[in-house]
């Protein structure tokens, strides 16, 4: 018995239908990464608060913008590209804590590499509300990138392997993810940004 | 003599065209599962300042926008020129804040609350002040875990 075939569908056409959703998914698709700096805020202040922890000046890495765009780092002004070389000097500190100028040390405990001393140092920010929001990231930025390089040379000295590739590994190994831990409890991330002070509310 | 003279029929065969629908296709899909449709028009001017120190957002399910800028053009009749906070797809102002995270906190699985991630979008031209009142909004109201978007760059000049 012969079987009588199917006419075939015209499939021609199916180009030029897989063409213009094509052409209108390209020109609808936005291609940006969204990435940005990530920053935790410090929870809400309570009133009954007590007053908090006096910390000595040789401790803190003062930063302050004023509405000029203008930057002033420990007293001095100072241009956005050297604010990186200064708050990594910073940060670093003296190794022997004798140094009047650089951050004291305190006895901590670390994993991996045990009891020793870690630098107390803390870096304030201080913006004013005429501040440009542009110069406020790239000062942001620049200490973050001081951190991110301090830690990075220190996890090559220690380990032999940078930030990036620890923070890889600690997803499969426990001692690359201690590792991490203990870099991190060294040189901890201590970014504060002065309560803003209100002058003429609006 | 004549360049274009005809060809002979017995030249070169056609190439088949009949795989272009597959690869046209296999183009279709990528850009249909990698497109993310704008869920909000913007009606504030952002252009986002740029930085190196990058993290990338992950899980957008996770990530609620802050718009902050001047109005764009065909707005500026009507709100003038001074920065605005945008919230959804209309203008707010800094008290609607906490009434905003709450909603967007109502919509998330209660096991990923913590998790969530406010993202700033702010025009570099803005200035800090209107920036710091949101800020201290998103403190009052316990979003903790915020992000300033940012674009990529190499290197920052003065």
């Amino acid at each position: 018995m012969a079987r009588r075939e199917a006419p075939e569908i015209n499939a021609g056409s199916m180009a030029d239908i897989a063409f213009l959703l094509l052409i209108f998914f390209l020109v609808t698709t936005t291609m940006d990464v969204d990435g940005g700096l990530t920053r935790k805020l410090p929870p809400p202040i309570e009133d009954e608060m007590e007053d908090p922890p006096e910390v000595k000046q040789r401790n803190v890495f003062q930063v302050l913008v004023n509405s000029n765009n203008d930057l002033l780092v420990e007293g001095d002004v100072m241009l956005v590209s050297n604010l990186r070389e200064a708050a990594k000097e910073f940060i670093i500190g003296d190794p022997t804590f004798q140094d009047e100028a650089m951050p004291e040390g305190k006895l901590t405990e670390v994993p991996i590499l045990g009891q020793m001393m870690v630098s107390k140092q803390i870096v304030s920010l201080q913006n004013d509300r005429g501040t440009s929001y542009e110069m406020y990231i790239k000062v942001q930025n620049e200490l973050v990138a001081a951190y991110n390089e301090v830690r990075d040379e220190y996890a090559q000295r220690q380990f032999g392997k940078t930030m990036k590739q620890l923070e890889k590994e600690a997803e499969v190994s426990k001692t690359a993810e201690l590792q991490e831990d203990a870099v991190k409890d060294v040189y901890p991330q201590r970014i504060s940004e002065a309560e803003p002070k209100n002058i003429g509310d609006q | 003599m004549s360049k274009f003279r005809k060809k002979k029929s017995g030249g070169q065969p056609a190439i088949s065209t009949a795989s272009l629908p597959d690869i046209v296709f296999m183009l279709l899909f990528f850009f249909m599962v990698t497109t993310v449709m704008r869920e909000v028009t913007l009606k504030v001017k952002v252009v986002t300042p740029k930085a190196t120190e990058i993290n990338k957002l992950e899980r957008k399910s996770l990530v609620s926008y802050i718009y902050i800028g001047e109005p764009i053009k065909a707005l500026q009749g009507q709100f003038g020129t001074a920065d605005r906070i945008q919230l959804n797809d209309a203008f707010a102002t800094k008290r609607d804040i906490i009434p905003y995270v709450e909603a967007e906190r109502e919509n998330t699985n209660p096991a990923e609350v913590p998790m969530m991630t406010f993202s700033l979008k702010v025009d570099k031209e803005s200035e800090m002040g209107i920036v710091t009142d949101v800020k201290q909004e998103l403190r009052q109201a316990n979003a903790l875990k915020i992000n300033y978007s940012t674009g990529k760059t190499d290197k920052i000049v003065d």
